[in-house]
């Protein structure tokens, strides 16, 4: 591949390095302004992805086939899942508030990057940057024997001491994650002894199981036609909470999201007996739940 | 194209994430912008490499992304540490050393 990367010197190749350049230099900047403007974190990380994406086959079309696979590999594949797998953890949903802190610290965070990219490229404009060398100087091998023979011998020191550093992350990160278990652990006795002295000793009713649907998202309705909240998971409660965008409080219960969700739903095909059993759902939600 | 395309696109590109650090309070994000202008870094480097024809600026691009790596694992087991004694990733509410 590296050969066929390196003879990329005629005209057509070039022509269609530049379209590939211009289409994908397009896209990265356009995923970075949506990256930094984007609310939810799950977007970002895709954007993200984008952007690294992109940049791999930059450095394909530079002659560093080696430096794509592992961006590919190290950078899409195990970065930003690790991205991904912390946003799960910590919550998907958890949304930052769009309340300036500081008075006028974005206006000002805009204009400190423009006038960034202005300083940089005024640089760039001085410095001389000469055209591609065409021969890269590989020692007459491929792409990857060159880095290699480089890390081994001009680099050796720096590659050890980047495997300390990958031990000492790998160390810290493990530190950082433990918990220290504060009180004993409950065995089985203790763990039942808990559960009758809760009131509760029976599962949690399962959700939508003698409601109008068998959705996750809908409680379920107990014989005496009240919804029972705790049938939802509370992971549920609050996502369908925080996607209609409105910041309701977390402590809110679902039922005022049943009506119009039944409805939408349903439709207009709502058997008869809908009817029936939608009114005690309506008339708890507006009258609070009844005792 | 030729190198300073590259290296201006690297430029663009680490501005963008240098103003996603200053206005996004999410720490999750703060970190990927950082990410972003490692990448841009990284991009400059391998311009470079190509206009000097040599590999060296292609293996300074290897340790970036090594130390990178190490950097996210770090960064986000502390992220997890907030977290957990803070319930919140907003960098604004990390500010307990400040009183």
């Amino acid at each position: 591949m590296s050969q066929v990367l390196a003879s990329a010197g005629s005209t057509a190749a070039a022509t269609t390095q530049s379209i590939v350049f211009w289409l994908l230099a397009v896209v990265s900047v356009g995923s970075a302004c949506g990256m930094v403007l984007a609310r939810r974190a799950v977007h970002c990380a895709i954007f993200l992805a984008m952007i690294m994406l992109s940049l791999a086959v930059f450095y394909a079309m530079q002659g560093a086939p080696f430096l794509a696979f592992v961006q590919v590999i190290v950078y899409t594949g195990a970065v930003l899942m690790l991205f991904l797998f912390v946003m799960m953890l910590i919550g998907v949903n958890s949304r930052e508030s769009l309340v300036e802190t500081i008075r006028g610290q974005r206006l000002a965070a805009g204009v400190a990057g423009i006038a960034l990219v202005v300083l940089l490229i005024l640089g760039l404009g001085h410095a001389a940057i000469g055209p591609a060398t065409q021969s890269v100087a590989n020692g007459g091998t491929n792409n990857l024997s060159g880095i290699a023979t480089l890390i081994f011998t001009t680099y050796v020191f720096p590659f050890e001491v980047t495997s300390a550093l990958l031990i000492t992350a790998a160390m810290g990160a493990m530190v950082l994650a433990h918990r220290e278990l504060t009180s004993p652990k409950l065995t089985q006795r203790e763990l039942s002894k808990r559960r009758v002295a809760s009131g509760r000793p029976t599962p949690l009713p399962s959700p939508g199981v003698f409601a109008l649907h068998n959705a996750v998202d809908m409680p379920a309705l107990l014989p005496d036609g009240s919804p029972s909240e705790i049938s939802v998971s509370s992971m549920l409660a609050r996502r369908e909470i925080g996607g209609d965008g409105a910041p309701a409080l977390p402590a809110a219960p679902p039922g005022p999201e049943l009506a119009p969700h039944s409805e939408q739903t349903e439709g207009g095909s709502a058997a008869p007996g809908d009817g029936d059993a939608g009114q005690p759902v309506e008339a708890s939600s507006k009258g609070g739940a009844p005792s | 194209m030729s190198p300073s395309a590259y290296v201006t696109l690297s430029v663009i590109l680490f501005a963008i994430g240098g103003v996603g650090v200053l206005v996004r309070r999410n720490a999750i994000i703060v970190f990927m912008c950082i990410e972003l202008m490692l990448n841009a870094a990284n991009l400059a480097f391998v311009a470079f490499a190509r206009m000097h024809g040599n590999l060296d600026g292609q293996v300074i691009a290897f340790f970036v992304m090594v130390v990178a790596a190490a950097e996210v694992v770090v960064g986000l087991a502390i992220l997890m540490a907030i977290f957990r004694t803070r319930r919140s990733t907003s960098v604004d509410d990390a500010s307990l050393l400040k009183n």
